[in-house]
C-alpha cells in the first residue's frame, strides 16, 4: 500500500517525538513490489508483497542503537523507538559515531524517476510481457525463462536536527533467458530491459533480441582458454561496474586500504570516465541516500584516474569532504556505495566495434561474478547466453562457456573503443549502470566447460 | 490470527482456489558487530506479516501483507487469487500437488540458553575480550567480531486442514583480522568466513566458540599471510579443511541436487542444473567415498526444522550413495514428477516470500581417514587449503572456482610453507572423483550458512552443511596472473 506524503511525515514525526535522546533518526522504507516469473515457456510463479519498515537511529553521546519494525501502529512505533534508545544506552562507546546530517540547503525532485502506470500496473501487463517474451522464443524452437517485476519504493528521513526528505520512485524490468535444453554448450540467449516506466519495457523487442541471440549460439563448440581481445555487451561491462562498486568505489573500503582506488592514480585507461550520479533522469534515480542527504555527482575515474569514491555521513566527516548522499541504510558495515552508475561512451557505432577485432571473443554477459582480490580488483566469472569467436570483424562461431580470472582496472586500461551508444542495466543485486559495449585489448580466460564432465 | 488464516483461506477457496495456505511469520533478529574496539552496530529488528498462496485452475498466486488484520487477510486472498488468474494468460502445464497428508503439530528449536535473555553487557564482553586479544597483535589494521541471533515463530495453516506451529531460534558469530599493506589484504576469520559459526540453537553454542580463546592465532595468521608467498600454480593434490568442504558441497552438490532447478524453474536467474533426471542411478557424481544425504533432522543444523513451508516433516534423505546420484531435493508441486512425494525441502525466507526449494542441511558422511594431521601425513606432496574467501560457480554447476584465506604447502607429509591467495579450480563430478579420503568423525562439523540467495524476488536462504577435511587428487591450483 503506497503511503501519502503527509502521512509519512505525519508518521516519522511520531517516532521522532518518542525519542528522549540527543539525536534520533527515523527511516521510512515502503516497498509495493509485483513479480510474474516464466520458465519453460510458462508463467509459474506471480508474487505481490506490501510492505513497509520503520528504523530508528539513536545517537547518544558516543552510543548508537538502532531497531527496525514494520509495525506501523503507535505501539509499533514506541516500542521500536523504545528498542533503539535502550540498546544506545546500553552499548559500548563508538568514537567513530558520526553525528547525524544536517539539512544542507540542497533540494531534489521527490518524484524523480516515478512513473504513475508502473505503480498501478498489474499482473496482466506482467503476465501480457511474458506471453510475448515467449512467443519469441517458441518462433525459434527455444526454452524460454525470465521474469518482469514492477515496483514502489518510497523513502522517507527525518531527524532530530531538522533534516527532512522523501523520494519515491518505480521500477519496471524485464530479463529472459532462452535455451536449447541444458547440456553443455546448449544454445542459449539473453536479453535484459530496465525503466521507471513500465510502457517504455519492449517486450516482443527483448523476447526478439534473446531469441536471436540464442538460435546464433547453436552448435557451440570449444576454444582453448586463454588471453583474448574482447568485445564486451552492455550487459558484461555493468556487471563488472556492479562489482567494482561494491569492492572499490566505497570511501569506507578506501579508508580502510582495501580498494584498488588509489586516488590521484591512473588506474584505467585515460579514455575511461566512471561516474555516479543519482539525479540523472536517463537511469533508475534516486536523488536522497539513506540519511536523506540529496546525492552528488561523484566522478570516480576521470581521465583513467581514480578520482574520488562515495561518502556517507559517518565516512565523509573522516575524510573531511563531507557526505556525497551515498549512505546505506544505517547501521551500515560496508560503508556507502554508488548505486547509480555510468560509463562514459565512447565514438565508435555499436554495430562497428567488432570491425576492430581481428581475432577475439565475443562476451553477451558474465554469470557469478565474485571478487577473487578486491584490492587489486581481480573477479572470477563464466560467461554465459551468447559468447562467439570473432575472426577478421566478424563473428565467426558459438563458443562454450569460458571462465575469467581478470584484474578489471588493468583489463579496462587497455580500452581500445567504447561504443557511442549506451545502454541502462539493473544490477543483478543492487542499484543500476548505464554503460557502452567496450573492445577490450586483452582479458585473460582461465577456464573452460567442455563437453559433460564425468567421474 | 486464527480469524486472520481463517479469512484468508476463506476468500481462497471461494474465488475457486482447488488449494490455498497461509503463513503468518514473525521474525525477530538481533545483531551486533565490534570493530576495532567500538560496538560498531547493535540493530534489533522485526518484520511480520503473512502471506497468501493459492493454487487456480492449476496456476500459482500468491500475495502478502504486513497489516495483520482479518479484512487485510480477505484482500489479500482475492489478490492471490487475481493473480493466479492473470498466471492463465500464459500458463499450459496445471500444477499437480503430491499426496502429503495434512498435520497438526507443534515444533519448537531445542536450546538451553534463549539468546534473547542473554544481557548485552554478556554479550559484549565475549566480543571485546576477542577483539583485545586479536588488537595484542601489531599489523592487524581491521579487527572485527559479531554475534547474531534470531527467533522465527510461524503458523503454517491450509485449505487440507493442516496446522502447524513452529519456533526456530538461531545463534552465531565468529572474528575476523584484516592486515593490510599498499598491495595486498589479507583476512583470517575464525571459525569461519561469513559471519563465523550459525546453529539453530541457544546462546550456549556461541559460548563454545570461545572467540577470544582464539582471536590471537587468528590476528597473528592474518598478519603472517601479508608477507607469505603467492600460492604456485599447477596440478597437485589438494587437501581442504571442513569449512572450506562445506561450500564446495553446498555449490556442487547442494544447488545442482534442487529439482526446481532441474526443471528449469530457477533458468533466469541462479540456473539450471546439469544433474537432470535421466541421470538418477546412472551418473557417477564421485568417487565411492561420497555419501552425502539431505538431513533436516540433524540436532543444531542451521537447516534443521519440524516442517517446511508446504508443512511437509523434515527427514533425512540421501542424494549421492557412493558417489552415484539418487535423489533430490523437492517441493510437493516437483516431487511428483519423479514419481516421488516431497522430502520436505520448500522454504520461504519469510512472510512475503514463496517456498522454494531450499538445502537443508546438506552433509557429507565422515571418512576413516583419521585426524587433519594423519591426512596430511599421509600426502606426500600438495596444497592444503582453509576457510574461504571467493566462490563462483556456472550456471549448470559443473565448472567452479573458490579461494580461501590460507594455504599451506605439503612436503612429504608435513605442512610447511604458508601461501597466500590460494584458489583450486575444477568440473564437479571430475573433482569429486577425485576425492580419496575423508577424515574421521570427529573432525565432523555440522556448519551453517546464512548466505545463500536464490529466487527472484531475491530469497536468503539459512542452510547447514556437515563436513571433515578430505583429499582431491590432481587439482588445478594457482588460477590467474597475480
Amino acid at each position: 500500500m503506497v503511503v501519502g506524503r503527509e502521512d509519512l511525515d505525519e508518521l516519522l514525526d511520531r517516532a521522532l517525538a518518542h525519542s528522549r535522546v540527543d539525536q534520533t533518526e527515523a527511516l521510512y522504507l515502503g516497498q509495493d513490489s509485483a513479480l510474474t516469473r516464466f520458465a519453460n515457456n510458462q508463467i509459474h510463479q506471480n508474487v505481490r508483497e506490501h510492505d513497509a519498515n520503520l528504523q530508528v537511529r539513536v545517537v547518544h553521546g558516543e552510543r548508537v542503537g538502532v531497531a527496525a519494525t514494520n509495525r506501523l501502529d503507535e505501539d509499533g512505533i514506541r516500542t521500536v523507538v523504545e528498542r533503539a534508545a535502550a540498546i544506545a544506552a546500553r552499548s559500548a562507546p563508538n568514537p567513530h559515531a558520526a553525528l547525524l546530517p544536517e539539512p544542507d540547503g540542497r533540494d531534489h525532485d521527490p518524484d524523480l524517476g516515478y512513473v504513475a502506470a508502473t505503480a498501478e500496473a498489474g499482473a496482466e501487463i506482467r503476465a501480457e510481457g511474458a506471453r510475448a517474451v515467449i512467443a519469441s522464443g517458441e518462433a525459434k524452437g527455444l526454452e524460454t525463462a525470465g521474469s518482469f517485476a514492477t515496483s514502489v519504493m518510497t523513502v522517507a528521513v527525518a531527524n532530530s536536527r531538522g533534516l527532512r526528505a522523501s523520494h519515491r520512485s518505480t521500477r519496471a524490468a524485464l530479463l529472459t533467458v532462452m535455451m536449447d535444453g541444458f547440456a553443455s554448450g546448449a544454445a542459449s540467449g539473453y536479453a535484459q530491459a530496465g525503466s521507471g516506466d513500465v510502457a517504455r519495457i519492449d517486450a516482443e523487442a527483448i523476447g526478439a533480441e534473446a531469441a536471436r541471440k540464442g538460435d546464433d549460439m547453436r552448435g557451440a563448440s570449444e576454444l582453448d582458454p586463454g588471453e583474448y581481445e574482447v568485445i564486451l555487451e552492455e550487459y558484461a561491462v555493468t556487471g563488472l561496474l556492479e562489482y567494482l562498486s561494491y569492492i572499490g568505489f566505497s570511501g569506507l573500503a578506501h579508508e580502510e586500504g582495501r580498494s584498488f582506488m588509489d586516488l590521484g592514480t591512473r588506474v584505467m585507461g585515460e579514455n575511461v570516465a566512471i561516474w555516479d550520479d543519482g539525479t540523472n533522469p536517463s537511469g533508475l534515480p534516486s536523488p536522497i541516500d539513506f540519511e536523506g542527504v540529496a546525492r552528488k555527482r561523484v566522478d570516480l575515474i576521470r581521465d583513467g584516474v581514480a578520482n574520488a569514491v562515495v561518502h556517507d555521513a559517518s565516512t565523509g566527516a573522516r575524510a573531511g569532504t563531507g557526505s556525497t548522499g551515498h549512505a546505506l541504510p544505517a547501521p551500515n558495515l560496508i560503508g556507502p556505495m554508488a548505486l547509480n552508475l555510468f560509463m562514459g561512451p565512447g565514438t565508435t557505432p555499436r554495430d562497428e566495434l567488432i570491425a576492430g577485432v581481428k581475432r577475439g571473443v565475443w562476451v553477451t554477459r558474465f554469470h557469478y561474478i565474485n571478487p577473487v582480490h578486491p584490492k587489486k580488483a581481480i573477479l572470477t566469472g563464466m560467461t554465459k547466453d551468447g559468447t562467439f569467436l570473432i575472426e577478421d570483424g566478424r563473428l565467426s562461431r558459438p563458443l562454450m562457456n569460458f571462465r575469467f580470472t581478470q584484474s578489471i582496472p588493468e583489463a579496462f586500461s587497455d580500452v581500445r573503443a567504447a561504443s557511442r551508444e549506451t545502454k541502462l542495466v539493473p544490477g543483478e543485486f543492487f542499484g543500476a549502470a548505464t554503460a557502452p559495449a567496450l573492445h577490450l585489448g586483452s582479458f585473460n580466460f582461465t577456464g573452460v566447460t567442455a563437453a559433460e564432465g564425468s567421474a | 490470527m486464527k480469524e486472520l488464516i481463517e479469512r484468508a483461506l476463506d476468500a481462497a477457496e471461494r474465488g475457486g482456489a482447488s488449494y490455498a495456505d497461509v503463513r503468518v511469520v514473525e521474525r525477530e533478529t538481533e545483531q551486533l558487530t565490534v570493530k576495532n574496539g567500538a560496538l560498531e552496530a547493535a540493530t534489533s529488528t522485526v518484520s511480520a506479516g503473512f502471506g497468501v498462496r493459492v493454487l487456480v485452475d492449476g496456476a500459482w498466486g500468491f500475495s502478502s501483507s504486513r497489516e495483520m488484520h482479518a479484512t487485510e487477510a480477505e484482500r489479500i486472498g482475492r489478490e492471490a487469487l487475481e493473480i493466479a488468474r492473470a498466471s492463465a494468460i500464459a500458463h499450459r502445464v496445471p500444477v499437480e500437488l503430491d499426496a502429503t497428508p495434512p498435520v497438526t503439530d507443534r515444533y519448537r528449536t531445542p536450546y538451553d540458553e534463549d539468546p534473547f535473555a542473554v544481557s548485552l553487557d554478556d554479550k559484549l564482553r565475549i566480543l571485546m575480550d576477542a577483539d583485545a586479544a586479536m588488537a595484542s597483535v601489531a599489523g592487524v589494521a581491521i579487527r572485527e567480531g559479531n554475534l547474531s541471533s534470531g527467533r522465527e515463530t510461524k503458523t503454517f495453516a491450509s485449505n487440507a486442514g493442516a496446522w502447524i506451529e513452529q519456533e526456530i531460534v538461531e545463534s552465531g558469530g565468529g572474528i575476523d583480522a584484516t592486515a593490510v599493506n599498499d598491495s595486498e589484504l589479507q583476512q583470517r576469520s575464525y571459525p569461519n568466513s561469513f559471519g563465523g559459526q550459525m546453529v539453530t540453537g541457544g546462546f550456549e553454542a556461541v559460548r563454545a566458540l570461545d572467540l577470544a580463546g582464539h582471536a590471537q592465532e587468528t590476528a597473528e595468521l592474518a598478519v603472517a599471510l601479508l608477507a607469505a608467498p603467492q600460492c604456485p600454480s599447477g596440478e597437485m593434490d589438494l587437501v581442504l579443511d571442513a569449512t572450506q568442504v562445506a561450500l564446495q558441497i553446498h555449490e556442487s552438490c547442494g544447488h545442482p541436487t534442487e529439482l526446481d532447478r532441474v526443471f528449469g524453474t530457477e533458468a533466469s536467474f541462479a540456473g539450471t542444473s546439469f544433474l537432470t533426471t535421466d541421470k538418477v542411478g546412472k551418473l557417477r557424481y564421485g568417487s565411492d567415498l561420497v555419501h552425502i544425504d539431505a538431513d533436516a533432522t540433524a540436532p543444531s543444523g542451521l537447516g534443521t526444522f519440524g516442517y517446511d513451508d508446504e508443512g511437509v516433516p523434515a527427514q533425512n534423505v540421501p542424494l549421492i550413495e557412493g558417489g552415484m546420484l539418487v535423489g533430490y531435493l523437492t517441493s510437493r508441486e516437483t516431487g511428483p514428477r519423479i514419481g516421488r512425494q516431497s522430502m520436505g525441502s520448500a522454504r520461504a525466507w519469510s512472510w512475503n516470500h514463496i517456498p522454494l526449494i531450499r538445502m537443508t542441511n546438506i552433509n557429507l558422511r565422515p571418512g576413516d581417514a583419521g585426524s587433519l594431521e594423519d591426512l596430511i601425513a599421509d600426502t606426500r606432496d600438495g596444497i592444503f587449503m582453509s576457510i574461504n574467501k571467493s566462490w563462483s560457480i556456472d550456471d549448470r554447476r559443473l565448472n567452479f572456482q573458490f579461494g580461501d584465506q590460507a594455504g599451506w604447502i605439503i612436503k612429504n607429509g608435513r605442512r610447511t610453507q604458508l601461501v597466500k591467495n590460494p584458489t583450486y579450480t575444477g568440473i564437479t563430478p571430475r573433482f569429486w572423483g577425485s576425492l580419496d579420503a575423508i577424515c574421521s568423525p570427529s573432525e565432523w562439523t555440522l556448519w551453517g550458512l546464512p548466505n545463500c540467495g536464490k529466487g527472484e524476488p531475491m530469497q536468503i536462504g539459512h542452510v547447514g552443511h556437515g563436513a571433515a577435511p578430505a583429499r582431491f587428487r590432481g587439482v588445478k591450483v594457482g588460477v590467474g596472473r597475480w
